[in-house]
């Protein structure tokens, strides 16, 4: 208040006309030239020229001449409640303000003078965005970890035992432990490893760490959380993408532009990719608003997953740290403005055969049934009215929910895009989807008792029945670019406010794309030049095989990141995987036929002080498996695993009142528990709900698929302890498992090395064996003193112990 | 209780003595590891300051109750009863299913004044009218979400976007716990499910060890907690000894302080089981008690026993309970709803106040009893020709919610909406804030309670809060 006064009597003394360069320049180049000027145009502002000035910043002009009560510029350097006061620091003073506005009232003149600067490059000389070189001073991965080593130095450790070895190799490349006779027909150590290379497991092991990252779930999220029923489609493609070695460069593209890369359907499924956000069905909220928060999330994925940054940051402000730009971001997200969310036939082999047989004769049944329910009458009067509705909001407001339901309710939320493209111009299955929404959303519109009457409940019966008789094709979840779109900053990266118009464009730091499409970007992220795309890619899949990246922060490569343990190393596994072609087997190959990788994890003492966290790679690292290998592991030791490859999401045992806990506990119905073989899949495939996922997935750390993740947490708890101990799952591999051994052989003893061998792929040792015996002797005596006194549940019991060691969950 | 028996400092020789001499530096880096370890997260930690109180009981009523039906009176709709409101008052709303020209729709509840301080309540309240010398009644709460899931994510998380800890993630991570036979933050739900699901009591970015545990009315009290069939007490027992013996000599072996942990994980969920049965055991509670709270009658058993629970769970030093019940959503049917919703938790919500403060443990549990956001003045017809199926759409921008002991000054009302409920006139309060209010209670301030993740230092209450001192006592 007291401020106010005071710039009002001194403006009113400013009598005579502001002189530009003696009192108004002086202050600009003081005080706000630092941040909006030649070196730095923070928020996309210059005040150092007049045409800057006049232009303003991402969200516009800062200077209205002649209204200095509307300038921008004013309101910020005078400050107030909810506003980022400018400068930073200490204020402008009074005269200092009253100066600006005079100047801005009087039409803010800007004599004509010097040429002003042009804007320095934007540059780094942080190293993660410096070229890759290939080091000249060694070529193994061995040679740069003892380089390290021996500046520490320090010892590396020895071989891990065979034992060991396999069962870490066996893990790490299928994802499941060794059988007795995978352990009795181990040859060579470099043969294991090319065998479990082509392994199909391979595939499941390598998609999971991908699929983190995609953050892929089989539900929508948010409140309705409905099921996806075809999400599948796009993790059997990443399986196979693994399994065949694509290469990483054609990875990307296919998931990133598929739809751009013309022909297959399976670079269309690989786009599934870009479908696994999130989507928003709540009744009455904007569309507009969860496409924007789609398009950031797709964004901040390929910045994390690709780019290693957290451009995230910069969707609302210029990034505090790292070189990169609100407009940088926004220029990323014009990429993606335009994508279109589409469902895509995608059939399995084997399917469109018999579909295309049967096709026409189905479309005619389900034709004659509509008919018999007289919807394409309904549906037309129908359509009519809620395109009347939809221009007439608050006239009638049954009609007015029934339109909202349309603008949600499609499976991919295209309602409004079919019932506005003419009846006759619609394609068969757009026809199919809004027909189906008729039917089963009409009620809406007319009542519980108008919706009885016509019966659609009866209809939708049926017709679901048919589509069940009738052979169908396998659906992906896809993208499609039909229309250009305009792109705008986002002021304050508020999706209702907009800033200047930008243009697909890559980060002004980093070497520039050609081109402005999706696959432009792909390609622009996997060519050669690019810094960080293989820097970061090794680094991940570095971090699985050793349980630290050599950039610790799998998702940051930015100047306020941890730097490489060994950059040089860093930049061979790169040059090496670029120069291979981008084969992710051969990177694999050789990091773990490198001696550092087979080194024991055994904590040495004077490692203990010197390198907790196994940083310098002086041995390898004990790591707990992830939640799906949990299971995995326990299942196949029992002989009880499932290992059919790929295919749909499955439904193991769940406990009760899990699924209640969702919205209006309506997903209770969701979990139909699968039976036969398809109850003991792998964990990658169980069914992932993301408003409630299976306890026994979230308990041991896997990701909640709300945004891309880069690493998992390895958390300790004792709900993870309640899950080994009790979970009837894991209780029922014990039983299978005990049978397993009581077949193999009559003799105690025997039976116990064969239930080490199927668990932990090595034998007891003595104390071991006596701790066994010991425990067997009283379980046995305490089950008779229940009269339980069965020898098989002594050796359950047993069992269920090896599966609870700490030796069983964690890779060694 | 048995709090000091592990504390840090016994936890250390633990591991000495179960290491078999592990090192010192490695103990130190395992302490360092936040989240990695079983109980060393959740051993209690020191707050920023001195607390007022040292758990929550957290009454969430999922679904948004309709504030000018229950907690703010506005005989003003009355006169505009049927007919909309002047657009230039409703054109900015931000509305999820009606149109700015909806009719409005006045209170068909009574008012009346309860307690000393005259406490202007809702006649379906009699329940809260007769603790209201306790009760701190908000009138000013608004939120910047107007749909159900983005707004319970606002409430427990400070944001709109999925992925973020919740509040009682937060204060395990902050505080710790001080039950060493229960998890510390404990969820307890009734009715049907809500909007955000797990969302609710996730851990976000944080590690899982912080995640709420849902206590279950259905199966097992919390999943997996029972032993597996032909499992005896005794035979689990004989199982974590044989497993403690193996991991030791694996511990030795190797050397690793992570396996360490895991034997004191199993420990711990062994500790779990032998005391959830007790906690949930109420035959030691008197039949005045259980009347009280209503578990004697069919509306009110179930959120009354959770209510009962809730009690039970922090005097056991769970810090952080959150009891759901939904749904208050009361697009149609709202007359009718209301009632059977008010039947269902006003008499346990007062009795569970009263039963703390007998106790004496009212002054150091902070409850909170509220939504994520408000309902409109104005009506929602979703079905034209049926007159009793009238109702309220959301409304962020004014609604009420009510706190209680830690620290809360109570016979209290802070903030005013205009006449027509449409905004707020005095004391606004932001989600933001009740959060840096309610974490300040507990001692936290919230500016520095925070967690780097994606390159950036997160806190619950995201960019904004202030703590709102008229609220405290």
């Amino acid at each position: 208040m007291q401020r106010c006064v005071l710039l009002f009597v001194l403006a009113a003394t400013l009598s005579a006309k502001v002189d530009f360069s003696r009192q108004v320049e002086p202050v600009l180049r003081a005080r706000c030239q630092g941040c909006h000027g030649a070196a730095q145009q923070m928020s996309g502002l210059r005040l150092d020229s007049r045409e800057g000035a006049l232009t303003g910043g991402y969200a516009g002009a800062v200077i209205a001449p002649g209204r200095s009560a509307e300038s921008k510029l004013v309101a910020r350097v005078v400050g107030g409640k909810g506003i980022n006061q400018m400068p930073p620091g200490k204020p402008l003073s009074a005269e200092e303000i009253a100066v600006l506005k005079t100047w801005i009232d009087e039409g803010a003149e800007w004599p004509a003078s010097k040429p002003v600067a042009a804007a320095a490059p934007v540059k780094s000389n942080h190293w993660a965005f410096q070229p890759v070189k290939r080091p000249a001073n060694g070529n193994s991965i061995d040679a740069f970890v003892q380089a390290r080593l021996q500046k520490e130095g320090l010892q590396s450790s020895p071989e891990a035992d065979r034992a060991t070895l396999l069962r870490r190799v066996f893990l790490d490349l299928t994802g499941l432990p060794p059988t007795p006779d995978d352990v009795a027909n181990a040859d060579s150590y470099e043969q294991v490893v090319d065998r479990l290379l082509q392994s199909p497991h391979f595939g499941e092991r390598w998609a999971r760490p991908w699929l983190d990252r995609a953050r892929y779930a089989d539900s929508d999220g948010y409140e309705k959380d409905w099921v996806r029923p075809y999400a599948w489609r796009y993790r059997h493609w990443v399986i196979n993408a693994f399994n065949q070695d694509m290469t990483f460069d054609r990875f990307t593209a296919a998931q990133l532009a598929g739809d751009q890369m013309g022909g297959s359907a399976e670079n269309r499924v690989a786009t599934g990719f870009l479908r696994m956000t999130l989507t928003n069905r709540e009744g009455g909220i904007d569309n507009k608003q969860f496409r924007f928060e789609n398009t950031i999330d797709r964004v901040n994925t390929v910045g994390a997953t690709w780019l290693g940054l957290t451009v995230g940051c910069t969707q609302c402000h210029d990034h505090k740290y790292d070189p990169v730009s609100q407009k940088d971001y926004y220029q990323l997200f014009a990429y993606f403005d335009g994508v279109e969310e589409v469902d895509v036939d995608a059939p399995m082999p084997g399917e469109l055969g018999p579909y295309l047989q049967k096709r026409d004769e189905y479309q005619a049944k389900r034709d004659e049934m509509v008919k018999a329910y007289k919807v394409p009458e309904l549906q037309a009067a129908w359509e009519k009215e809620m395109l009347r509705a939809s221009a007439n909001p608050g006239e009638r407001t049954d009609w007015d929910l029934a339109w909202d339901c349309l603008l949600k309710l499609t499976e991919a939320g295209d309602g409004e895009k079919i019932i506005r493209i003419p009846a006759e111009k619609r394609t068969a299955r757009q026809r199919t989807i809004l027909e189906d929404h008729f039917i089963r959303n009409y009620h809406f519109a007319v009542g519980p008792k108008v919706y009885e009457q016509v019966k659609f409940k009866e209809l939708d019966t049926k017709l679901r029945g048919l589509k069940d008789a009738y052979p169908q094709l396998t659906q992906a979840m896809a993208v499609e670019e039909t229309a250009k779109v305009q792109s705008y900053l986002r002021v304050r990266g508020d999706y209702q406010t907009n800033g200047i118009p930008v243009k697909p464009a890559v980060p002004a730091v980093l070497p520039q794309a050609q081109g402005t499409t999706r696959l432009d970007l792909a390609r622009w992220l996997t060519s050669r030049e690019h810094p960080l795309t293989s820097r970061v890619t090794v680094n991940w899949i570095w971090a699985e095989l050793f349980g630290r990246g050599l950039v610790k922060g799998l998702d940051d490569f930015g100047v306020r990141a941890e730097k490489p343990t060994h950059p040089e190393l860093l930049d061979y596994l790169a040059s090496q995987f670029m120069d291979n072609g981008w084969s992710m087997k051969k990177l694999i190959r050789e990091i773990v036929l490198s001696k550092t990788y087979r080194q024991a994890s055994t904590v040495r003492k004077e490692l203990e002080s010197r390198d907790p966290e196994n940083a310098l790679l002086a041995r390898q690292t004990r790591i707990r498996l992830p939640a799906e290998l949990i299971r995995d592991s326990a299942l196949h030791s029992a002989g009880l695993l499932s290992l059919q490859v790929g295919g749909k999401s499955v439904k193991p045992p769940l406990p009760e009142g899990v699924m209640e806990l969702g919205y209006g506990g309506r997903s209770a119905n969701v979990w139909k528990e699968s039976t036969g073989a398809d109850k003991y899949r792998r964990g990658l495939y169980v069914h992932f709900q993301r408003s409630t996922p299976h306890p026994m997935l979230l308990n041991f750390d896997a990701p909640k698929a709300n945004v891309a993740l880069c690493k998992r947490e390895r958390s300790n708890t004792p709900l993870q302890a309640l899950n080994l101990l009790n979970d009837p799952v894991f209780f029922e591999a014990a039983a299978a498992l005990a049978h397993q051994v009581m077949a193999a052989s009559a003799d105690w003893s025997t039976r116990l090395e064969e239930a080490f061998r199927l668990t932990l792929a090595r034998k007891p040792s003595d104390r071991e064996r006596r701790v066994f015996e010991n425990f067997f002797t009283r379980q046995k005596e305490q089950l008779a003193k229940e009269q339980i006194g069965s020898e098989s549940a002594a050796w359950t019991s047993l069992a269920s112990v090896l599966l609870n060691t700490d030796e069983f969950i964690t890779r060694e | 209780m048995k709090k000091d028996l592990f504390a840090i400092h016994s936890r250390r020789s633990f591991l000495r003595d179960c290491a078999g001499g592990i090192g010192t530096v490695a103990l130190a880096n395992l302490l360092a590891q936040e989240g990695r370890t079983a109980e060393l997260p959740l051993a209690a930690k020191k707050p920023h300051f001195a607390p007022k109180a040292k758990n929550v009981i957290f009454l969430f009523m999922e679904g948004a109750p309709s504030q000018m039906d229950l907690f703010d009176p506005k005989p003003e709709l009355q006169k505009w009863h049927g007919k909309p409101l002047p657009t230039e008052l409703t054109k900015d709303l931000k509305l999820a299913f009606i149109k700015p020209t909806a009719k409005v729709l006045g209170s068909p509840f009574e008012f009346q004044k309860y307690g000393q301080c005259g406490m202007e309540l809702s006649t379906l309240l009699p329940g809260l009218g007769s603790i209201a010398d306790d009760v701190c009644l908000v009138r000013s709460m608004y939120s910047e979400a107007f749909n159900h899931h983005p707004g319970q994510l606002f409430l427990f998380t400070g944001s709109m976007i999925g992925g973020r800890p919740t509040m009682g993630a937060w204060l395990n991570y902050g505080l710790g716990s001080e039950s060493q036979n229960l998890p510390g933050f404990v969820v307890l739900a009734s009715g049907v499910g809500t909007s955000a699901g797990s969302d609710n009591w996730s851990s976000g970015f944080l590690p899982s060890t912080y995640a709420g545990t849902v206590f279950r009315s259905k199966g097992d009290p919390i999943v997996y907690l029972a032993n597996p069939k032909g499992i005896s007490r005794d035979s689990q027992r004989l199982r974590l000894d044989a497993l403690k013996e193996l991991n030791e000599e694996h511990l030795e072996k190797t050397g690793d302080a992570e396996i360490a942990s895991r034997i004191h994980s199993y420990e711990l969920a062994y500790r779990m089981q032998m005391s959830a049965p007790e906690l949930l055991d109420f035959s030691k509670e008197s039949t005045e008690t259980l009347k009280s709270y209503g578990i004697d009658q069919d509306a009110t058993k179930t959120y009354g026993t959770n209510c009962l629970l809730a009690r039970r769970l922090v005097e056991r030093g769970v810090r952080y309970v959150m009891l759901m019940h939904a749904s208050w959503d009361h697009h149609s049917a709202l007359s009718n709803g209301l009632k059977t919703k008010t039947r269902e938790t006003d008499q346990p919500a007062a009795a569970l106040i009263k039963d703390l403060k007998q106790r004496g443990l009212l002054d150091e549990t902070l409850v909170v009893w509220g939504g994520e956001f408000g309902r409109t003045p104005m009506s929602e017809i979703r079905r034209p020709d049926d007159p009793n199926s009238i109702g309220r759409d959301h409304h962020p921008n004014g609604y009420s919610i009510w706190m209680a002991g830690g620290g809360i000054k109570g016979g209290q009302v802070i903030g005013r909406t205009d006449d027509l409920a449409l905004n707020i006139v005095e004391d606004k309060i932001h989600v933001h804030d009740l959060q840096a209010t309610m974490l300040h209670l507990l001692g936290i301030d919230h500016l520095k309670l925070t967690y780097r993740h994606l390159g950036r230092d997160f806190r619950l209450t995201d960019l904004g809060g202030e703590v709102v001192k008229k609220l405290l006592a």
